[in-house]
């Protein structure tokens, strides 16, 4: 029996061990990637252990003029103020709703829950977006379309504050003759740091992943995010090599090397790769709350 | 409950049922009106826009001048092939995406579950589920790292070691990218949704595993007739909500990864995708619309359905 138990956790192991090289792997060759010489790349493609290392990617980036420093700057912003703003307005929205005395509370709930089951689409999205506010090309295009609150988000809080925050918490605060904004601040928000974190890791997550929305709205290259940089010069690589196929090189010639491509690449998921050791509790902690209702 | 104001007095006969206490419950009001104002923006407008389906959109007359067309758009896109193949992607990858990843997460689950050490435990844990948090567009960098035409590591490396000589132009070839976006979509996912497995093994009851254990059981015998039938629930329950998402495909991976080679079409084209084309001006905007409304439509009867279904299975479970 013992040995069969110890069969197994070998088994396990070896599987685990197995599976997190496949994770790893293609970061591995990314990071090589940015860091090998440009000749050698036309010489032998990407590799684990290039024959010529190269810091010429980084050197680029980091000068002063490539504009990747502005694209990492959009994307802090759009995550900070984002998040902060969604955090914000799903728990003043979800709070009310957890109490009993809110009057119309099922309806609001119903009106809340039934975006999570139908939505109009890309089409009127944009439509409305562009036609009745114009967030083209602004900043705010990041933040506000689609993203900035979300119905799961919305439910997840309140059923927080309706579950762990006690009642006689909120009557002995009207007691003391604190309102409601002020119990909101004073009591409520203290004492949901777990929920808050969960939902602002997710949201947070989701601004610095986002590509989609600078890819409907935003055109000018300025406003770019890291993401939405990264996406435009795989495309611009992409066109050129299907309608140009004659003087490729030419036109190559003028775009980031492969080399500072990929660097930047490296650059865009680094911060996320640095932080994950100390997030990675919520992160886990949000799946499962995220599975009981999603 | 306060119900102030007696208001019998009054000249006003007022509603004399109304339990609202406007004065006490304005600042809960407040509160909710930023985030009940988004969702009026930025969802319930929208669905009225639909309209726009039934309308040959025409961006210099505007979008409300535009002329109406009736049901055109959809005749459109249903006499052409593309409704077609995009709507037998959407389920087709979907289909396996559940299958096959409820098998491959529930294993994944089951052997983390075999390995005793903690630390061991966490920090696998912790690297399978971080592909889940890499943007398309970094994982579309790590693909073309190995798909790459010319500088690919397969093209460049492991073509030459099984000794082929020929290159593949990876992206313009439409019959390897069923396999490619499974391998992808599972590269991402797999540790990520392996956690809720994980959390139900963990809580399941330690007697059943000891008295089985009594009985001389083995270890096989203990997953199959102890593990798996108690998690039968969860499974079943996480599958019927994922078919009832089957209209919906996961949009990032068919339009990143793929680079959104057109000349993948056949193979990688989703509805959504094939809706997001269309409003970057890539593709037949009246067509996408439609397509768009088709996919609200037919999404929404199938996520009642199966949510009925799962009602059926375990009240509890389901979302409504």
């Amino acid at each position: 029996m013992k040995n069969e138990n110890r069969g197994w956790a070998l088994a396990g192991h070896l599987s685990f061990i197995f599976y997190t090289m496949i994770v790893l792997i293609p970061f591995v060759l990314l990071i090589s990637a940015s860091f090998t010489d440009q000749q050698a790349i036309y010489a032998e493609g990407f590799k684990f252990w290039p024959s010529k290392f190269s810091m010429e990617a980084y050197n680029y980036i980091f000068a002063a003029d490539s504009g990747i420093m502005r694209a990492y700057g959009i994307s802090i912003f759009v995550t900070v103020i984002g998040t902060a703003a969604s955090v914000m307005i799903a728990a003043l929205l979800a709070y009310p709703l957890s109490r009993k005395e809110m009057p119309y509370r099922n309806l609001l709930m119903f009106l809340i829950f039934f975006t999570m089951l139908f939505g109009g689409g890309m089409v009127p999205s944009y439509m409305v977006w562009t036609q009745l506010f114009d967030v083209k090309n602004t900043i705010w295009a990041y933040i506000v379309p689609g993203f900035l609150m979300n119905g799961f988000n919305v439910m997840l809080m309140r059923t927080f504050f309706a579950n762990t925050i006690p009642k006689e918490l909120i009557e002995s605060g009207e007691m003391d003759g604190a309102g409601e904004f002020k119990i909101f601040a004073k009591i409520i928000m203290p004492l949901s740091m777990p929920i808050l974190a969960t939902v602002g890791l997710m949201q947070c997550l989701m601004y610095w992943n986002d590509w989609q929305n600078g890819k409907i709205y935003i055109t000018d290259p300025d406003l770019f995010s890291v993401q939405n940089l990264l996406n435009r010069i795989m495309e611009d690589i992409q066109f050129i090599k299907t309608n140009m196929p004659m003087n490729t090189g030419d036109a190559l010639a003028s775009m980031p090397s492969d080399s500072v491509r990929m660097a930047i690449a490296v650059i865009g998921v680094l911060p996320i790769l640095l932080a994950y050791p100390f997030f990675q509790k919520y992160f886990v902690k949000g799946i499962m709350i995220g599975a009981v209702k999603g | 409950m306060g119900q102030a104001i007696p208001a019998t007095s009054s000249v006003e006969p007022k509603k004399k049922k109304s339990k609202i206490n406007f004065k006490r419950t304005w600042p809960l009001f407040v509160m909710v009106a930023p985030g009940l104002l988004y969702l009026l923006i930025n969802n319930y407008i929208p669905m009225f826009g639909i309209f726009i389906a039934f309308k040959d959109i025409n961006f210099a007359k505007g979008i409300f001048q535009s002329d109406w067309v009736g049901f055109k758009n959809f005749e459109f896109l249903f006499t052409t092939s593309d409704a077609y193949i995009i709507t037998r992607n959407t389920i087709l990858y979907n289909l396996v995406f559940l299958v096959l990843g409820t098998v491959l997460a529930l294993l994944c689950a089951i052997l983390l579950n075999e390995i005793k050490s903690k630390f061991a435990m966490k920090f696998y844990q912790a690297v399978i589920a971080m592909p889940n948090l890499i943007s398309w567009v970094i994982i579309s960098y790590l693909v073309f790292a190995f798909l790459g035409a010319e500088t690919g590591y397969v093209n460049n490396t492991i073509f030459p070691w099984l000794g082929v000589d020929d290159w593949i132009m990876w992206y313009m070839e439409p019959k390897y990218w069923p396999y490619i976006l499974t391998t992808v979509h599972f590269w991402k996912s797999v540790g990520f949704s392996s956690i809720v497995y994980f959390a139900s093994i963990v809580g399941i009851d330690h007697s059943y595993y000891e008295a089985a254990r009594l009985d001389g059981a083995t270890r096989w015998q203990q997953i199959t007739k102890i593990t798996i039938p108690i998690m039968m629930p969860v499974i079943i329950m996480l599958t019927l909500l994922g078919v009832g998402r089957m209209f919906y495909s996961d949009f990032g991976l068919f339009y990143q990864a793929t680079n959104n080679s057109g000349a993948l079409f056949n193979t990688t084209a989703t509805i959504d995708t094939y809706v997001f084309n269309g409003l970057l001006g890539l593709g037949d905007i009246g067509m996408s619309t439609a397509a768009g409304v088709y996919q609200s439509i037919v999404g929404f009867i199938l996520v009642i359905l199966f949510n009925y279904l799962v009602r059926i299975y375990d009240r509890d479970q389901a979302l409504f």
